[in-house]
């Protein structure tokens, strides 16, 4: 765009579930672009918007139903909005709440930021019977009032040009006035010195906005950058007016309302209406019967989407991955090169590209429940259960999903509104026995339990039983620790909105998943692929030279012998076996297996073990072929007789067998409880923004897999098993 | 007599009194518009029992039972 001053930025704020993404998608024709805030784990979602006269660079700020700042979260809107180069906001105001909608707009405007406020969903609102005399309402506020209907993008042109209006010279030049008491604005006049000093060139006006900010937000809440000065400053006025018995976030806030209210007496009028929809709908989802039964179908849905919908996607990417490496080893001559490139690049590739259906698929369905309105219905349902364990009920669907994926279920906890109750469920959650650990619990129970019986059940079904059950116990138990240890403070309040059911446009679910996919693939992608890349080095160097002299001596021998062609494919294949399986031993990895093996053997490992479990970091169900190499058999999966075999012939030094049934279970818990998952660990740094969660998250998974895998396989021992 | 939110049966309107709990709630419900004087309704409980739904200023909210008791109100209807 040469020739054109550079892009003026505008915001678009609105209260959650006021339609906001709708218009800002509508207004950018869905060419967004996602980046993220600095130093928190929000999305910051920006779009270059062409108006008439110039562009503008049209950003989305969280939902939020007023400026209030506790968190550095919230804090951003308030940051964006003193940014020097915000040069307008549009705030969104659903029509059919229009008294809260406005608090935020009234804040907005009394900032003196030139606003435009979109009044969305008028349709809906005049079918409830509701008249809003926009001009009445545009002359009181002092800024323009456009109706419009995102979904049906109307109104968007008249709203295009009230906004170049409001960034011209004249944007901003009416603002309004909230009538405070008079003992409020003493208050204000006495913070004045502090905050000029903290915002100086700040024009007046704006100085007793921000000194009205402060003393709503400050006092409670873990913002960054308020200077000493202006929190005493606070503090003392506080204590002053509580001394006096008032109470200042009452006065401020009912100020504001009242004057609200008298504006809408003048501007707004309601005829009587039919009941809403919604209400009849929530009659029959919230019914105690019939809610619970359409709650379990919903979430019956999620899972059939997450595990059987899913999976042929999820198979043809591992065709494809296994073609490609197929297609790599033809054109590529053997050596490094080709091995980095198959099982280095071409497997990481896979192993991010693998989650995309299921992420896909949870996003669009969570996208489905929350844009629809049942998401606020879902974590009203289960709340109950959910608070005695300290989580929001929000946090059901997100653990609920880990039973299929950690990854995708990590990424659902942005649903959750607070940071912290999101931190604890994305910590907690990675402890749902997801389907990537079905595998390993089948090869162990198809080892040391084959044929066995207890009573009416096989001993498969119990210990599969017994795995799922723990998983469920300890994930919440570990959310409720975290919540009184690691993340402690105020128990979740559960304030939550249950907006009017509406019907999600399919559009924007899609635009919304792919989002999502997007910076999973770039931001956790990325990782993944480096970690699969290191993991190929640590199980492949160094190469032992005497290794690879040894078997080409053998494979001549073999070649040279008199045996038929069959014969000779077959033994030259077990010969690459074992070679494959004592370089293994040789490379670094191998030998950390070894180092690793005294730390094993009291929960019942062996270093074979301890490779594989090295190996599974990549993912869980790579235990099992990194098995297949460590005993020599080659490719091989949970159903594979031969590794099953070997396992249960493999001795400990002492020539006791390393599988009995009580290592098998020390086996099965350990991978239970484990972070046998760098995609998860990439995952849950994306999502909370450093690398401090990731690595704790890490460390007492393994802590608590070790001790309970030492538990079970040493009081198994003390009771005479094993 | 005084009552808590929590006690009203669902259907039934009243008049909010005064909000006496942690600030940060408080505020929360202030600004959400929750405010001495404002009409609201119970409209059902939720199927185990808690959280309860409200009807407030043309939109619905729900919040726990703690927290609903820490709203006191004036029933519709009662002197």
């Amino acid at each position: 765009m040469s020739g054109r001053a550079a892009s003026a930025q505008v915001l678009i704020a609105g209260n959650p579930n006021c339609g906001k993404s709708t218009l800002f998608n509508a207004l950018s024709g869905g060419s967004a672009h996602v980046g993220n805030y600095p130093g928190v784990t929000v999305d910051r979602t920006t779009a270059r918007v062409q108006l008439s006269a110039q562009d503008i660079e049209l950003v989305d700020v969280p939902g939020m139903y007023s400026l209030t700042a506790g968190s550095p979260e919230e804090q951003l809107a308030i940051n964006a909005l003193l940014e020097g180069n915000t040069r307008a906001v549009i705030c969104v105001v659903d029509a059919t709440t229009l008294e809260r909608g406005l608090y935020l707009a009234l804040q907005l405007i009394e900032s003196g930021v030139p606003v435009v406020v979109a009044l969305n969903m008028m349709d809906a609102a005049e079918r409830l019977g509701f008249r809003v005399d926009t001009e009445r309402l545009s002359q009181l506020f002092g800024a323009p009032v456009i109706p419009v209907v995102a979904t049906k993008r109307s109104g968007l042109d008249a709203l295009r040009a009230a906004l170049e209006r409001q960034l011209g010279p004249a944007g901003g030049e009416h603002a309004l006035d909230v009538s405070y008491p008079l003992t409020l604005e003493a208050n204000v006049d006495d913070l004045i010195p502090a905050i000029a000093q903290w915002r100086p060139a700040t024009p007046r006006r704006q100085l007793r906005v921000f000194a009205l900010w402060c003393l709503l937000s400050l006092g409670d809440d873990s913002l960054r950058d308020v200077p000493e000065a202006v929190r005493k400053a606070v503090d003392d006025v506080r204590a002053a007016a509580s001394a006096e018995g008032r109470d200042l976030d009452l006065e401020i806030i009912s100020a504001r309302y009242a004057w609200i209210d008298a504006a809408l007496t003048e501007a707004c009028s309601v005829q009587a209406a039919p009941p809403p929809l919604s209400e009849r709908i929530d009659r029959v989802l919230t019914h105690p019967i019939v809610g619970l039964l359409a709650f379990a179908v919903v979430m019956l849905g999620i899972f059939e989407a997450l595990f059987a919908g899913a999976e042929p996607l999820i198979g043809a990417i591992e065709r494809l991955t296994a073609l490609m490496q197929a297609q790599a080893q033809v054109l590529l001559p053997a050596g490094v090169l080709q091995d980095l490139v198959v099982e280095g690049i071409i497997a990481g590739v896979g192993n991010v590209v693998v989650f995309a259906p299921q992420i896909l698929m949870l996003f669009l369905f969570i996208g489905f429940l929350e844009d629809s309105g049942y998401l606020a219905r879902v974590a009203f349902v289960i709340d109950r259960v959910m608070k005695g364990v300290g989580l929001h009920g929000k946090a059901f669907v997100p653990l609920l999903s880990g039973f299929a994926c950690a990854v995708p279920a990590v990424m659902a906890t942005r649903t959750i509104e607070r940071r912290r109750d999101r931190l604890v469920t994305m910590l907690a959650l990675p402890l749902m026995s997801c389907s990537a650990r079905l595998p390993v619990y089948i090869l162990v129970v198809g080892t040391v339990f084959a044929g066995q019986s207890f009573g009416w059940f096989s001993a498969g079904a119990i210990a599969l039983f017994s795995m799922y059950t723990l998983s469920v116990l300890v994930t919440l138990a570990a959310a409720a620790v975290i919540r009184r240890t690691v993340l402690p403070g105020p128990a979740p309040t559960f304030v939550l909105e249950m907006p009017p059911y509406r019907w999600p446009s399919a559009r924007i679910l899609w635009i919304n998943a792919w989002r999502r996919l997007r910076i999973f693939l770039v931001d956790a992608g990325t990782i993944i692929l480096a970690m699969t890349i290191l993991l190929w080095a640590l199980l492949s160097f160094p190469k032992s030279a005497g290794v690879t002299e040894h078997y080409a001596v053998e494979r001549e021998r073999v070649e040279q012998m008199a045996l038929s062609d069959a014969e000779k494919a077959e033994t030259l294949q077990s010969l690459d076996a074992q070679e494959a399986s004592e370089q293994l031993a040789n490379s670094l990895g191998g030998r950390f297996g070894h180092a690793i093996e005294p730390a094993l053997r009291p929960i019942g490992f062996d270093w074979q073990i301890g490779v594989g479990i090295i190996g599974a970091f990549a993912a869980r169900e790579v235990f099992i072929s990194t098995l297949g190499v460590v005993f020599g058999i080659g490719e091989a999966d949970e159903q594979n007789k031969p590794l099953r075999e070997a396992l249960r012939d493999a001795r400990h030094a002492d020539g006791t067998p390393v599988m009995t049934p009580l290592s098998g279970i020390s086996l099965m818990v350990f991978f239970l409880l484990a972070c046998q998952c760098m995609s998860t660990i990439a995952v849950v740094r994306r999502e909370s923004g450093s690398w401090k969660w990731p690595v704790f998250l890490f460390s007492y998974m393994t802590v608590l897999a070790y001790v309970a895998s030492l538990a079970v396989y040493q009081g198994g021992r003390l009771l005479g098993y094993g | 007599m005084k009552r808590s939110l929590a006690d009203l049966p669902p259907g039934q309107h009243a008049e909010i009194v005064s909000i006496d709990c942690e600030r940060r709630l408080s505020r929360r419900l202030m600004e959400m518009g929750l405010l001495p004087g404002t009409r609201v309704r119970v409209v059902r409980v939720a199927p185990l029992g808690d959280p309860i739904e409200l009807r407030v200023r043309n939109y619905s909210l729900s919040v726990r039972r703690a927290e609903a008791a820490k709203i006191a109100v004036n029933p519709e209807g009662t002197v």
